[in-house]
C-alpha cells in the first residue's frame, strides 16, 4: 500500500461526521419495515393528538 | 354590526378570518385583506423544490373560499394603521393598496370595530449582500419561501442535476444550503429542504457527485430556533444536537454551524463564526433562507403623527402583551411570552403568527468576537400560528358578545410543536424525522431538567414519519379550503 492510499483510508477517523452516533442495520430495517412502521405511525400520531391536545386552552 | 379587519391570510390570518367567519359571520363583517391572490401551504413547498409537487397542489385561490363563506376579501396590502380614528372620525382605519381584482395601486380607507394583524414577515433577503431567490429579489441563491420561489429553486436544482450527470468521475458539485444570515430563524425548512435535496440526487443517480454542505446560525445542530430540545433515545434524554447530526452524518453531510452569512457572490458564500473568523465555502448551488423582518407597517395618531415605535418593535414586529423588559437569558421565563396577543395599548388590536413581536429569543443570545449577533430567532410558524390564530378568533368572538377582555390564551410557553421533515413522495420510498416539542419556548420552572414535558418531546427516524407527512399535506390543503368538517382538524 503506497503511502498517499494510507493517507486516505486514516482520514475516517477524526472527520466531522466520524463521531455522530449512526444507525446499525437492525435500526435500518425496522426504520423501512411496513409492519412495525404502521404500529409506529399509530403511536406517533396519538403522541401528536396529545401534544395538539395540551397546546389547546 | 361590527367589523373585523384581518390583515393577511397566512396560516394564522386564514385560521382567524374562517373561524370568525363561521362564528359570528351572520351578525359581523369580516374583511380579509392580503396582497397574496392564493393561499400556499408553505411546509409543502419543500417538496415543489425538488420537483416532487407542482405549486398548484400546493396552492388554492382564497376568494372564492371566502366569498362563499360570506366574507369580504380585499386583494391588497395593508400600508398603515390609524388606531385612534383620523380627523373627522375617531373610528380606527386602516389603509390598504390594492394589488389585485382590478384595482392594482389604488388605496382605500377600512374603518374597523377589531383589527387583526397577521402579516406574517418582510422575507428581508435585503440584509446579507447577494442573498436572494435568485429571479428577481437578489442575484445568486434560491429560496423555498414562498412557492414561486420554490419553483424557481427546483428549475436550478434540476440544470444543476444535468450539468452533474456530465461530470467526470472525482469531481463533484458543492451544495450548500441553510440560513442567509446570523439572525434567522426557520432551519427547520432548510433542514427539510437540504435531505430532500439529497434525496433528489440519489434518485437522479448523482449524489456521488455532490458535496452536500449544512450552514446556519445555530450554536450547534438541532437547535432549531428554539435552544434544542432532549429525546428519549436508547434510555437517556438525549440532546437533539446528538439526533441530527446523527441524520447529517449517516447521510454524509457535512455542517458548519455558528455562522453569520455575510456575503454572496456568483460561487462564494463568505461568513463569520462566533470565534470572530472569517472564511467561505464555495457553491454551485445554494439555497439560504433569508432573516425575517416585520412588514413595515406604519401607524399614525389622530393627529396623523408617526406611532409606529409605540405599536411595533423595533424588527417591525407588533407589541402584544409579552414582557418586554429586557433580561440577561439566565433570567428568562416561560412568563414573558404573550397569552391573548392583544395590543397593550389599543385593546381592540391583535397581532397573530409570525406579526407577533417576541419578547427575546428563544436560543441564547451569542455574539461573536467581533461583536456581530450570530443566534436564531424565535420560530412561530405552523402549528403555533394555527393555534394562536384560533386563539384569538375566540377571544375577539366572545368580545363581540361583551366580554371586556380576551377570554382564550395561547402561550408559546404551554404550546407544542410539531415538525415532520420528509424526503421523497412514494408511500415505500420515503423517510423521514417526526419530531414534536412540548412547550416550543423552554419552561424551567415546570421542567427544571430540560425545560420540556419528556412525554411529549420526541423524535424519531421512519417510514411512518413520511406518512404523516403526506396526510397532514392534504389535511390541511382540505381544512383551508373549508370543506366539510374542516373544523375538526386541529390545528
Amino acid at each position: 500500500m503506497s503511502e498517499t492510499e494510507s493517507k486516505i483510508i486514516n482520514t475516517v477517523a477524526y472527520e466531522q461526521d466520524y463521531f455522530p452516533p449512526k444507525p446499525t442495520s437492525t435500526t435500518k430495517f425496522f426504520r423501512t419495515c411496513k409492519i412495525w412502521q404502521f404500529f409506529r405511525f399509530v403511536s406517533i400520531n396519538l403522541k401528536m393528538l396529545k401534544v395538539v391536545a395540551a397546546s389547546h386552552h | 354590526m361590527a367589523r373585523v379587519v384581518v390583515l393577511g391570510a397566512g396560516v394564522a390570518g386564514h385560521t382567524t378570518a374562517t373561524f370568525l367567519q363561521k362564528w359570528v359571520g351572520n351578525e359581523h363583517e369580516i374583511v380579509v385583506v392580503t396582497p397574496n391572490s392564493q393561499w400556499n401551504w408553505i411546509p409543502s413547498n419543500i417538496w415543489v423544490g425538488v420537483g416532487a409537487m407542482k405549486p398548484e397542489e400546493v396552492t388554492f385561490e382564497l376568494e372564492p373560499v371566502y366569498t362563499d363563506l360570506g366574507a369580504t376579501f380585499k386583494q391588497a396590502k395593508a400600508v398603515s394603521i390609524n388606531p385612534e380614528g383620523g380627523s373627522e372620525s375617531d373610528k380606527p382605519f386602516v389603509t390598504i393598496e390594492f394589488t389585485g381584482q382590478g384595482k392594482d395601486g389604488e388605496s382605500e380607507d377600512i374603518t374597523y370595530d377589531y383589527l387583526v394583524n397577521a402579516t406574517g414577515p418582510k422575507l428581508n433577503f435585503g440584509a446579507t449582500p447577494g442573498l436572494g431567490e435568485g429571479s428577481n429579489l437578489g442575484e445568486h441563491t434560491v429560496s423555498v419561501c414562498t412557492f414561486g420561489h420554490a419553483e424557481h429553486a427546483n428549475e436550478e436544482l434540476q440544470k444543476l442535476i444535468e450539468e452533474m450527470r456530465s461530470l467526470p468521475d472525482g469531481e463533484k458539485k458543492n451544495i450548500v444550503i441553510g440560513t442567509g444570515h446570523g439572525m434567522c430563524t426557520c432551519q427547520g425548512a432548510a433542514f427539510e429542504y437540504i435531505f430532500n435535496v439529497e434525496h433528489a440526487l440519489n434518485v437522479a443517480g448523482v449524489r456521488d457527485k455532490a458535496e452536500l454542505i449544512w450552514i446556519s446560525n445555530e450554536y450547534q445542530l438541532g437547535d432549531f430556533g428554539m435552544g434544542g430540545m432532549h429525546l428519549d433515545r436508547g434510555g437517556y434524554l438525549t440532546g437533539s444536537k446528538i439526533f441530527t447530526e446523527s441524520i447529517f452524518a449517516e447521510r454524509g453531510l457535512k455542517w458548519i454551524t455558528q455562522a453569520h452569512t455575510e456575503k454572496v457572490t456568483a460561487d462564494t458564500i463568505y461568513y463569520e463564526t462566533l470565534d470572530g473568523e472569517h472564511h467561505e465555502v464555495k457553491y454551485d448551488f445554494s439555497m439560504l433562507i433569508p432573516p425575517f423582518a416585520g412588514v413595515g407597517l406604519k401607524a399614525y395618531d389622530k393627529a396623523g403623527e408617526d406611532m409606529t415605535a409605540k405599536v411595533f418593535a423595533p424588527n417591525g414586529f407588533m407589541k402584544v402583551d409579552a414582557d418586554y423588559t429586557p433580561r440577561p437569558y439566565a433570567e428568562w421565563r416561560a412568563a414573558d411570552w404573550p397569552r391573548t396577543y392583544q395590543n397593550p395599548d389599543y385593546k381592540n388590536m391583535f397581532a397573530a403568527g409570525i406579526a407577533f413581536a417576541p419578547p427575546h429569543f428563544i436560543s441564547k443570545p451569542m455574539k461573536s468576537a467581533n461583536g456581530t449577533p450570530i443566534n436564531p430567532t424565535p420560530p412561530r410558524t405552523g402549528m403555533p400560528s394555527g393555534i394562536i390564530g384560533k386563539t384569538v378568533a375566540e377571544s375577539i368572538k366572545d368580545m363581540l358578545n361583551g366580554a371586556a377582555e380576551p377570554t382564550h390564551t395561547a402561550s408559546m410557553a404551554e404550546m407544542g410543536a410539531a415538525c415532520v421533515a420528509s424526503t421523497g413522495m412514494g408511500l415505500l420510498d420515503g423517510t423521514a424525522a417526526a419530531m414534536t416539542v412540548f412547550p416550543v419556548v423552554p419552561d424551567f420552572e415546570k421542567y427544571p431538567e430540560t425545560g420540556r414535558d419528556q412525554k411529549l418531546t420526541f423524535g424519531e427516524v421512519g417510514l411512518a414519519g413520511h406518512w404523516i407527512k403526506h396526510i397532514l399535506h392534504h389535511m390541511f390543503m382540505y381544512k383551508a379550503k373549508c370543506k366539510p368538517g374542516w373544523t375538526l382538524i386541529p390545528e
